[in-house]
């Protein structure tokens, strides 16, 4: 079938925005070029921790081609708000989190490696660099609080937060579980470190700014994830210029995994020193600054213990995490380790108690937010490999633990004893169907084949769960978040019968200008190839909340379907006038408004050209044009779940670990297009992988960061994975028009667990901290052989 | 990172230590070292050009000599900032004994050094820095013992 075909959806459409990509015709930021623009560079600390006695810009202001060199002091002049943190977090105590003051750049104290002190404008990249390199620092260097673990006794970092502590937050009943442990049988319990990991988005961050003194508008060009989002906390909070003369556009965007969601102090100040120098001022990352400055993910602490009866029956779940926060709260970093994380200790089981302690900790390090996943991925690990421990403690088999403890059909809607209310689910059929893909029940039988050629072999389990579509604004609001948690979607019929779509959410990688085409399309029975689909423009959509947390199809998507809808009902008044009929006599289906039990019919462009050119048209009831918006604010969050399984084979001579059997079964609800949703779990699948065998984000006692490149950070490439096996089962979600559920996040957050799990299968023993490295494979394989 | 490192010398202990606290024989031991300039008793500045892997960069540092126990030991202290490269700190303990060598009263130096790095060297060198502080040791003793017995 070819493009211009009438979509249906569930097809694989090609992706529309393809084309542009492989010719080389997507425009990103660092594309764009504005007459008179100059080149910015950051003067980034090489301490961790350090006071800033005085900073000497006289060489490099003197230098050539330097239009202006600028500190945090000329911000505090300014008077420049600081980035705040968008979701308030209220301590077990009921005191609120401690948010000490994050400043653009750095003005009498640096808190960790990369922190901007100046900002060097010069008339070429060059020059910017060259001159940056004279300005001259003095500071008087602090002991570093590194990890995350010992930093509640360390040195204190900011006058606000004793003892580094941001909040300490609770969720869940304390008293039940305590009892539910009391009554146990076998309680399991681990310790563990999930890893910290560094972004690496394809196209490093990038701003381009532009100020008209005339409107007194300012154009910030930049790579976020939500530009309406970073134009409100930059008016409201920092205060750079008002919403109503900041436009920010985010054009093609090379990929974000979250850590383009926040609002960072170089985009920040690239704005700010525009306005200043009265010229445009561009700014790209390169990649050691990406290392340096991007938020991070994940550098979770967590204590865990699972109560179970003889059977197997989990009683109760205690969980005790220190997060790690970094030097600063980053836009929304206070909420990944409580509601997006705490939330879901669920899992798939119908656990009765839980109980869950989170410190969230400032250490020198760069600040810490959403990264794929955000949370889930935390919870998910913790659970996943909790439950595979007890099983294998109490020789139980995991597959057979897991389905015994499960949430059944039956029990849906189902209240969680964290907060959240599953709408729908079927946790035993993925759980079947991955078992017969990965085959598991032949397990042993390669694993003997393995053995005999010297290899050791093992298989893990995951039955992860994650909360998507986010999210309900009320209950977000209730729970601490600063803005509400909608989506707008607009669709404008052109005269022609041709569909321009605006939508809130925002692509940078996840092929939105196909699903959603593909989507308003199918409704309207017109080609996809009728339908462009804006996004990324303050300017040109009224608002948008952006994309993040899996949210684009099930909020963005349903606000879309919302306004299709209007588009609908209007367009069988214009039709049913034409016709001289009631509307309530016109269907409309394939394209055609059709009177029933009739052959009359206007098709889709017929009623859009009469729309706009209303000469015979019902002037006295509505108003001509054919355009339609809503905003669509979710029920609920979504559930999508799935069962992953991995199967390993190491060589005890070298540590190597070669995944040769990966299988994903997920339920993401209902699909638009599946070869972008398969997509979507190859990516997240190597990212969860990733983090499992290879990625770790490390700096040294002092605060130094070891692994600032790619020859000490180990991305997954495609020869570390193996061709993977997936699959969908479909529970459709119940509280969106859609019954979507959204498929972003799931392969990262699923598949750690599932690695993890077989690698301690196949050594034989209870846990081993993420990356499982060959080395530290080998070590535990001699360990295990010594003991 | 740390390093220990020991070597005769055929020159008595007293000789070793007056080349020790020479500006201008260490200057010449220290591979890309352009000036030194004593600003004290005991403390010198420096300017050395150096490259770790890919990261080429001229330090202006400072030496410091303490723990000044002649003709026995001495602790140098080193820092050297490389601009928009990062910093590099380091300690030296030396140690000076009596030692027959080649039948003549001679020394035996010993010296343990230890090294930090901070800054881009860290970010993108520090697997190299290993590699670069052990050359310069034993370029440094090396060209000590051949003034030395010259």
């Amino acid at each position: 079938m070819s493009e211009t075909e009438i979509s249906t959806i569930g097809r694989s459409v090609l992706r529309k925005e393809d084309h542009r990509f492989i010719t080389g015709n997507g425009r990103f930021t660092d594309d764009i070029n504005l007459p008179g623009q100059t080149y910015a560079v950051f003067v980034r600390s090489p301490l961790p921790h350090a006071e800033v006695r005085a900073v000497d810009t006289s060489e490099a202001e003197a230098a050539a081609g330097v239009v202006a060199v600028l500190t945090g002091a000329d911000l505090a002049q300014d008077e420049l708000g600081g980035l705040p943190c968008g979701w308030m977090i209220t301590s077990k105590d009921g005191s609120e989190m401690k948010q000490p003051l994050h400043p653009v750049m750095a003005v009498d104290k640096v808190n960790y490696l990369g922190e901007p002190v100046a900002i060097v404008i010069a008339e070429t990249l060059l020059e910017a660099r060259n001159a940056a390199e004279t300005v001259q620092v003095d500071y008087r260097e602090l002991d570093a609080v590194v990890g995350a673990d010992k930093a509640q006794s360390a040195l204190q970092i900011h006058a606000e937060a004793p003892a580094n502590t941001c909040y300490e937050w609770e969720l869940g009943e304390r008293e039940a579980t305590e009892a539910a442990f009391e009554q146990a049988s076998h309680i399991t319990s681990l310790d563990l470190h999930n890893n910290r990991l560094i972004p690496n988005a394809i196209e490093p961050r990038a701003a381009i700014a532009d100020y008209q003194p005339g409107t007194e508008e300012l154009t910030l060009y930049t790579t976020s994830q939500n530009p309406h989002l970073a134009r409100l906390i930059l008016a409201a909070f920092v205060q750079i210029a008002p919403e109503h003369k900041l436009r920010v556009v985010s054009p093609d965007v090379g990929g974000g995994f979250g850590s383009k969601i926040m609002v960072y102090s170089e985009e920040t100040a690239t704005a700010w020193a525009c306005m200043r120098i009265g010229r445009p001022v561009k700014w790209c990352a390169d990649r050691s600054e990406a290392f340096l400055a991007d938020a991070h993910g994940r550098d979770h602490f967590s204590h865990v213990e699972l109560a179970l009866d003889d059977e197997g029956t989990f009683l109760g779940l205690r969980v005790k995490t220190i997060a790690n926060m970094g030097a600063y709260l980053s836009s929304f970093a206070s909420s990944v380790p409580t509601y997006l994380y705490g939330t879901l200790l669920a899992g798939q089981y119908k656990t009765p108690a839980i109980y869950v302690e989170v410190d969230a900790v400032f250490t020198n390090t760069a600040p810490v937010d959403a990264y794929r996943g955000a949370g889930r991925p935390e919870a998910s690990f913790l659970i996943e490999r909790i439950t595979t421990m007890a099983a294998r403690e109490m020789d139980i088999d995991p597959a057979e633990l897991r389905r015994r403890n499960f949430i059944q059909p039956e029990d849906f809607p189902y209240q969680t004893p964290v907060a959240l209310e599953y709408d729908t689910g079927n946790y035993g059929v993925s759980l079947d169907k991955a078992l017969e893909m990965s085959g598991y029940a032949e397990f042993s039988a390669r694993q003997q084949q393995s053995v005999s050629s010297g290899k050791l072999r093992g298989i893990g389990i995951s039955c992860y769960i994650e909360a998507c579509g986010i999210a309900p604004s009320q209950v977000a609001g209730s729970l601490g978040a600063g803005v509400g948690l909608w989506e707008s979607g607009e669709i404008r019929v052109n005269p022609t019968g041709n569909v321009t779509v605006l939508t809130g959410s925002h692509s940078h990688g996840q092929g939105h200008e196909t699903t959603f085409a593909q989507l308003v399309a199918a409704r309207f029975g017109i080609p996809i190839d009728d339908v462009q689909v804006v996004h990324g423009d303050t300017a040109r959509l009224d608002f948008g909340m952006g994309t993040y947390g899996s949210r684009s199809i099930a909020v963005g998507g349903s606000a879309l379907s919302v306004a299709a809808d209007k588009i609908i009902t209007k367009g069988c008044k214009i039709a049913a006038h034409l016709m001289e009929t009631e509307a309530e006599n016109i269907d409309f289906d394939q394209g055609e408004f059709k009177v029933s039990s009739s052959n009359l019919s206007k098709t889709f462009q017929e009623v859009a050209f009469a729309a706009y050119v209303p000469h015979d048209y019902p002037l006295d009831e509505l108003e001509p044009g054919l355009t339609e918006k809503a905003f669509y604010d979710p029920a609920n969050f979504t559930y999508p779940a799935g069962c992953h399984i991995c199967e390993v084979e190491i060589d005890p001579d070298t540590g190597c670990v070669e995944i040769v059997n990966f299988t994903a079964v997920d339920d993401f609800g209902r699909i638009i297009n599946p070869m972008i949703v398969e997509g979507q779990v190859h990516g997240g699948l190597a990212q969860g992988i990733g983090q499992a065998l290879l990625e770790n984000c490390v700096y040294d006692d002092t605060g130094q960061l070891l692994t600032g490149s790619y020859m000490d950070y180990c991305m997954p490439r495609a020869d570390d994975l193996p061709s993977f096996n997936v699959d969908l089962t479909e529970t459709p979600c119940t509280h969106n028009p859609l019954g979507v559920k959204g498929c972003g996040e799931a392969g990262a957050i699923g598949s750690p667990p599932a690695v993890i799990n077989a690698i301690t299968h196949a050594i034989g023993i209870p846990h081993m901290d993420m990356p499982a490295t060959a080395e530290k494979v080998w070590r535990a394989i001699q360990e295990k052989r010594g003991a | 990172m740390e390093l220990f490192e020991e070597l005769e010398i055929a020159l008595a202990r007293e000789e070793v230590w007056a080349m020790l606290v020479d500006a201008e024989i260490l200057s010449q031991c220290i591979t890309g070292c352009e000036t030194v300039e004593r600003i004290s008793e005991t403390e010198y500045t420096l300017l050395l050009g150096t490259s770790i892997g890919p990261v080429r960069a001229r330090f202006t540092g400072t030496i410091e000599l303490t723990d000044l126990n002649p003709p026995e030991s001495y602790t140098m202290l080193g820092s050297g900032k490389g601009g928009v490269v990062g910093f590099a700190k380091g300690s030296a303990k030396i140690r000076l004994q009596d030692r027959t060598v080649a039948g003549k009263t001679g020394t035996l130096l010993s010296c343990t050094l230890a090294v930090s790095v901070g800054g881009k060297l860290a970010q993108i060198g520090s697997r190299l820095v290993d590699v670069a502080a052990r050359k310069l040791t034993t370029d440094f003793l090396s060209r000590f013992v051949a003034l030395a017995e010259k």
